[in-house]
């Protein structure tokens, strides 16, 4: 049943970050050529691997109890700031994450900058494409890696990060245009929950408590944060509605 | 130096992010879990209820900065 949990979850937070680092992609391939793009890409992916082969098996040399207190913290908090992000967005106090608008920025931004060739490549295009892949394919290589580790089971997360990005290249090149129809938000939620409860059954094992009923409490923990974060979604709604003016 | 200072900045906004306070009080209710399971309490409720406590304080602030 966990890697149950620790597949979808991987799976979902790694697809997420991928639609974004397509987006990105695609507007340096639109509009810088291709070629620098996919080269700017590939490098990413390198870099990405390369961080997650060094690191992952480093991980495992630690002793499991401390790597799920110091794993259980960091995704607590990042867990915390990636739900709290999601509830204020589905309370509308932050606006939805629109992956057409940031398509279009991003589009006018490298229309706009100078050319600058480089070993026959358009730099702006690589940089771009690099830079994107890279910075929105580390929050996977983090996830991989400590999800991985303190189940592990790095093998496993990493066979759902890499399913995701299959998934997302198809539907990327069928398509050619940002995933707008994903549902992103809904998506980034769940992704926040599950990043939660990982990272409150962990710390507290980290911590030397033992969950009754051994990891069966896991969907108890990911219930208890659902409703907990629903409730703060209802309660936040109508706060706005109060403060909107009439 | 500077490069230093980037990427210690990055991986701060990276965990840490926008709320300091929230990353703090996760680690005091890690640091009290741990204390009151060195007591011989088994604490695993005190964690999932502070993190719900972090996480309400934390929208809070939130949304006291956007209203």
């Amino acid at each position: 049943m966990k890697d149950g949990f620790l597949f979808a979850s991987a799976f979902l937070a790694s697809g997420v970050e991928m639609v974004e680092a397509l987006t990105i992609v695609l507007a340096a391939g639109v509009t810088r050529g291709w070629r620098s793009a996919l080269f700017g890409l590939g490098a990413a992916v390198v870099a990405l691997t390369a961080i997650v082969a060094v690191l992952g098996p480093a991980l495992t040399l630690i002793p499991i109890q401390a790597l799920r207190l110091v794993v259980g913290a960091l995704l607590l908090a990042f867990g915390l700031q990636w739900l709290r992000k999601a509830i204020l967005r589905a309370s509308g106090f932050v606006g939805l994450h629109d992956e057409d608008a940031i398509y279009a920025r991003e589009l006018e931004e490298a229309r706009t900058a100078g050319h600058e060739m480089r070993a026959g490549m358009d730099w702006y295009g690589f940089t771009l494409a690099f830079k994107g892949v890279l910075l929105e394919g580390l929050e996977v290589a983090f996830i991989v890696i400590t999800f991985g580790s303190a189940q592990g089971n790095i093998a496993l997360a990493a066979l759902a990060a890499g399913v995701a990005l299959v998934l997302v290249t198809i539907v990327g090149v069928l398509v050619r245009a940002p995933l707008a129809r994903v549902p992103e938000n809904t998506l980034k939620y769940a992704v926040g929950v599950m990043l939660t409860t990982f990272g409150i059954f962990w710390s507290a094992e980290g911590a030397g408590a033992d969950w009754p009923g051994g990891d069966a409490a896991l969907p108890v923990v990911l219930a208890f944060v659902v409703v907990v974060s629903v409730a703060a979604v209802a309660v936040l709604r109508r706060r706005r509605v109060a403060l909107s003016p009439a | 130096m500077r490069r230093l200072a980037a990427f210690g900045r990055f991986w701060w906004d990276f965990v840490v992010g926008d709320d300091w306070r929230a990353a703090a009080g996760i680690l005091g209710s890690i640091g009290v879990t741990a204390a009151l399971v060195a007591l011989g309490w088994n604490a695993w409720w005190f964690l999932p209820a502070a993190s719900a406590v972090v996480l309400w304080l934390s929208l809070l602030r939130a949304v006291r900065r956007r209203a």
